[in-house]
C-alpha cells in the first residue's frame, strides 16, 4: 500500500535535463522508481541517457501523460518557472506534482494551489520546497536519499528534509510505508492532516512520525485532527524551541511571528491530543521505539 | 522583510493610494528642509519596525519650523525598545473625522489570501477582533479573480464603510490590491485609513511585508533593504550566500538543512543548561552540497564572531556523503590556515548518514588538534556545549 506512492506509480520529471533535474532523475532510477520520461519544451522529441537507461523528453506535461500514462511529476525547474511548470501539470490533471523547487515566491504557491482547487483537486501536490516522498522499496520521488532505510511500518511526514533524514536512520531497523516532505514554505500543497488522515487509513503504516517546526499553525491543526481522527500512536517533534521571534530560520514558513508560531504552543498541543513529542531528534527515535516495540 | 512606514507609503503613493505629502529625513537638517518646504503643521514621525512608537514619544506634531527641528532632533537617535532611531518621516496633518482599519495578507492556514476591515481603527485590530469581532470583516480573496471593483465594493458595503466614501474606498481597496499582487507583498496594512471632516478617504500609515522569494522579479527591493540595520556578520554571510542569522550565544552553529540546524540550536541549548547556561551563537545552513568552499566560507562567517567559544559542525550525509563533507571540513581548516586565518576554537563534528565510516575514519587521519569527533548529535552537542564553557 503506502501513500501517495508505490511500485506503479509513473513518474515523469519536469526540467529533467538541468543539473539538478539530471542528477535526480539518475537518483531516483537507481532506487528503482519506474521513470517515464521528461519536460521540457525546447528539448522536445530528444531522448536523455540515464546509465544506459534511455528517457523520452516531451513538450508537455500532457503529452507525456498521454504517451507513458504517467500519473506523477517531479518538479526541478527553478523558481522563476516554477508556477508555469506546477500549472501546467495542473491542468493536465496528473494525480500528483512534487515540487521540489526552493525560492517560489508564495504569490506563485497561491495561485497553483487555487488552480488545483478550482479544477476539483484532482492534482495532489506536495511542496514546493521540500525533498519529497519515497516509499521505501518501491518508488521514490523527489531528493530524499533511497539508500538510509528500507520498507517497515512507520510514517513519517515532516516540514524539514535532514531532519526527515535524520529520523529514517535512526528508525532504519523498523522501516518505514512511506515518508513524506511536505516543505517549509509558508503555503504548501499537502499538510500534516492530509498526511496523517492518509497514514491512519493506510494498512501498512502501524505508527506515525510527525516532524513539525517554528511558524505558522499547521502543527495545532494537525493536534486536533489526531485527538479527533487518528488512533494509531503518533510521536512528533518540533524544531525551533531556542529560535528567536521574528527571525525567519533558514526555511521561508520557519518565523515566530508575535505570540504565534512557538515550538513550545506547537508541542503542548500535540501532548494535549496524545502525542509523545521528543525534545531532540533522537530521543523522538526512541519514544518511536517504544511505540513500535509495545506494539 | 518588513518595510519601514516611510517605505511603504512611497509604495502606496506609486500605486496611486492617497496619502499625505510628506518626506523621510535622516538628520536633523534634512528634517527641516523637508518641513519648511512642507509649509505648515506637521507630524515627526519615528522610523521603526516595532510598535508603540506614540507612547515611547517617537511622533510629535510641530506647528512650525522651529518646532519640527526640536522633534528631529529628539527623536533622531531615540531607543524604542531597543531599535535606535536613525530616520524621521514627516508629512503633513489631516484632521481626522473617523479612523479605519484595512488590509491584505497571506492567510497561510487556507492558502489563500485575506481581506480583514473594520470601522474600528487606530487600534491593534486583534484586540477589535477580540471585544468586537462583529466589527471585523474577514473575507478570503480568491487568488485567480483578486479584487476588482465589484468586490472592493462588496468589501466597502459588508465591512461597514459609509456610504459617501464608497467610490473613494473602490478606488483606495483595488489599489491596495495592486500593491500588494503587483509588488509581491504578504502583508499591506493601513491603521488608520481616515476620514476627514471635508469627507477625504487617506491612508495614515503604511505597513507593508515583501516575499524576499520574488526578489527576482523586483530588482528595485534591493534598495528596500535596511544594510545598517543588519549584523555585520549577517551582511557578511550573506555576501557569501550563506543562510546565517545571529544569535546570543557561545557555541557556533554550522549545519545542513534548515530543520537539523534549527534541531541543533535546540539541542546545545539544551545541553547548555548543564554548563552554566551557554547557548547557540548563530543559526547556519550551508545547504546540502557542504564543499570544502562553502564549509569554509561557513566556519571563516561562524569563527570571526568574538562571542564563540567553540564551533559545532552538525551534519547528516543524505545527497552528499560524510567522506565528501569531512573532506570538506579538513580543506577548509587548510583554507583558513593558507590564508593566515588562526583558527583557535575547538570544533565539534558529528557526521552521521551516508557513509559515515568513511568519513570519521578521514577526519581521523587528518588528526587536526582542534578537531573533535562525537558520533552522536546530542553527544556532540554536549562537548560543545561544554567547550564553550570552558573557553569562556
Amino acid at each position: 500500500m503506502a501513500i501517495f506512492l508505490n511500485e506503479n506509480s509513473k513518474i515523469i520529471v519536469q526540467g529533467m535535463t538541468g543539473a539538478e533535474g539530471t542528477k535526480h532523475t539518475r537518483r531516483m532510477l537507481a532506487a528503482g522508481s519506474n521513470v517515464v520520461g521528461g519536460v521540457n519544451p525546447r528539448k522536445a522529441g530528444t531522448k536523455a541517457d540515464f546509465d544506459g537507461n534511455s528517457l523520452p523528453v516531451f513538450a508537455t506535461v500532457a503529452e507525456a501523460m498521454a504517451e507513458t500514462g504517467a500519473d506523477t511529476t517531479v518538479v526541478f525547474v527553478p523558481p522563476k518557472f516554477a508556477k508555469d511548470a506546477v500549472l501546467e501539470a495542473v491542468d493536465a490533471e496528473i494525480g500528483l506534482v512534487v515540487a521540489i523547487t526552493e525560492g517560489i515566491p508564495v504569490h506563485d504557491s497561491v495561485a497553483f494551489w487555487a488552480q488545483s482547487q478550482a479544477k476539483g483537486g484532482k492534482t495532489r501536490i506536495i511542496g514546493p520546497n521540500c525533498p519529497g516522498v519515497i516509499s521505501p522499496g518501491k518508488s521514490n520521488a523527489g531528493i530524499i536519499p533511497a539508500d538510509i532505510t528500507g520498507a517497515g511500518r512507520i510514517g513519517l511526514v515532516s516540514k524539514s528534509g535532514t531532519l526527515t533524514y535524520q529520523l529514517m536512520y535512526e528508525l532504519r531497523d523498523i522501516g518505514f510505508s512511506t515518508c513524506v516532505g511536505i516543505g517549509g514554505d509558508p503555503v504548501i500543497g499537502t499538510t500534516h492532516i492530509d498526511c496523517l488522515a492518509a497514514f491512519q487509513d493506510d494498512p501498512e503504516t502501524e505508527a506515525i512520525v510527525m516532524i513539525g517546526e517554528i511558524g505558522g499553525d499547521a502543527e495545532e491543526r494537525a493536534a486536533e485532527f489526531i485527538k479527533a481522527n487518528v488512533t494509531k500512536p503518533v510521536v512528533g517533534y518540533i524544531a525551533g524551541f531556542t529560535a528567536p521571534p521574528g527571525k525567519t530560520m533558514g526555511h521561508a514558513g520557519a518565523i515566530i511571528s508575535g505570540s504565534s508560531g512557538t515550538a513550545d504552543a506547537k508541542a503542548k498541543a500535540l501532548e494535549a491530543a496524545g502525542v509523545r513529542v521528543g525534545k531532540t531528534p533522537s530521543e523522538t527515535a526512541r519514544l518511536m521505539r517504544d511505540v513500535v516495540k509495545a506494539g | 522583510m518588513d518595510l519601514y512606514e516611510y517605505q511603504g507609503r512611497a509604495l502606496f503613493a506609486r500605486h496611486g493610494v492617497p496619502v499625505l505629502d510628506g518626506g523621510v529625513a535622516e538628520t536633523v537638517d534634512e528634517a527641516v528642509g523637508l518641513a519648511e518646504r512642507l509649509n505648515g503643521r506637521v507630524v515627526v514621525k519615528a522610523q521603526v519596525k516595532v510598535g508603540g512608537r506614540g507612547k515611547a514619544g517617537g511622533v510629535k506634531l510641530a506647528d512650525d519650523v522651529d518646532e519640527a527641528r526640536e522633534h528631529a532632533g529628539n527623536i533622531l537617535g531615540m531607543d524604542i525598545k531597543g531599535h535606535t532611531v536613525k530616520k524621521v518621516m514627516l508629512t503633513v496633518t489631516a484632521d481626522i473625522d473617523s479612523e479605519y482599519y484595512f488590509s491584505f495578507l497571506l492567510d497561510r492556514a487556507n492558502r489563500t489570501f485575506l481581506c480583514i476591515a473594520s470601522t474600528e481603527g487606530g487600534v491593534e485590530i486583534e484586540q477589535v477582533a477580540e471585544e468586537t469581532p462583529d466589527k471585523v470583516l474577514k473575507l478570503p480573496i480568491d487568488a485567480l479573480t483578486g479584487v476588482d471593483e465589484a468586490k472592493a465594493g462588496e468589501i466597502v458595503d459588508r465591512a461597514g464603510f459609509p456610504a459617501d466614501l464608497r467610490d473613494q474606498l473602490v478606488d483606495m481597496i483595488v489599489k491596495l490590491w495592486e500593491t500588494f499582487v503587483s509588488e509581491d507583498a504578504t502583508l499591506v496594512e493601513v491603521n488608520p485609513l481616515v476620514r476627514t471632516p471635508e469627507g477625504r478617504a487617506l491612508a495614515l500609515d503604511a505597513k507593508v511585508t515583501l516575499d524576499e522569494n520574488a526578489a527576482f522579479r523586483h530588482p528595485d527591493h534591493a534598495e528596500l533593504e535596511d544594510a545598517a540595520a543588519v549584523d555585520p556578520l549577517e551582511q557578511r554571510a550573506k555576501a557569501a550566500d550563506l543562510n546565517y542569522v545571529k544569535l546570543d550565544g557561545e557555541v557556533g552553529i554550522i549545519g545542513n538543512g534548515a530543520g537539523l540546524v534549527m534541531s541543533t540550536l535546540d539541542v546545545v541549548a539544551y545541553a547548555g543548561e548543564r554548563y552554566g547556561d551557554v547557548k547557540p551563537a548563530n543559526f547556519l545552513d550551508i545547504g546540502g552540497g557542504a564543499s570544502a568552499a562553502v564549509m569554509a566560507a561557513g566556519l571563516e562567517v561562524v569563527l570571526s564572531d568574538p562571542a564563540v567559544k567553540s564551533v559545532f559542525v552538525n551534519v547528516f550525509g543524505g545527497i552528499t556523503a560524510c567522506d565528501e563533507v569531512a573532506n570538506g571540513i579538513v580543506g577548509a581548516l587548510g583554507m583558513l590556515a593558507e590564508r593566515g586565518e588562526k583558527v583557535e576554537k575547538p570544533l565539534v563534528v558529528r557526521l552521521d548518514g551516508n557513509n559515515a565510516e568513511l568519513g570519521r575514519s578521514i577526519l581521523d587521519e587528518a588528526a587536526h588538534p582542534l578537531v573533535i569527533r562525537v558520533d552522536t548529535m546530542d553527544g556532540a552537542a554536549d562537548r560543545a556545549a561544554e567547550l564553550a564553557a570552558k573557553g569562556a
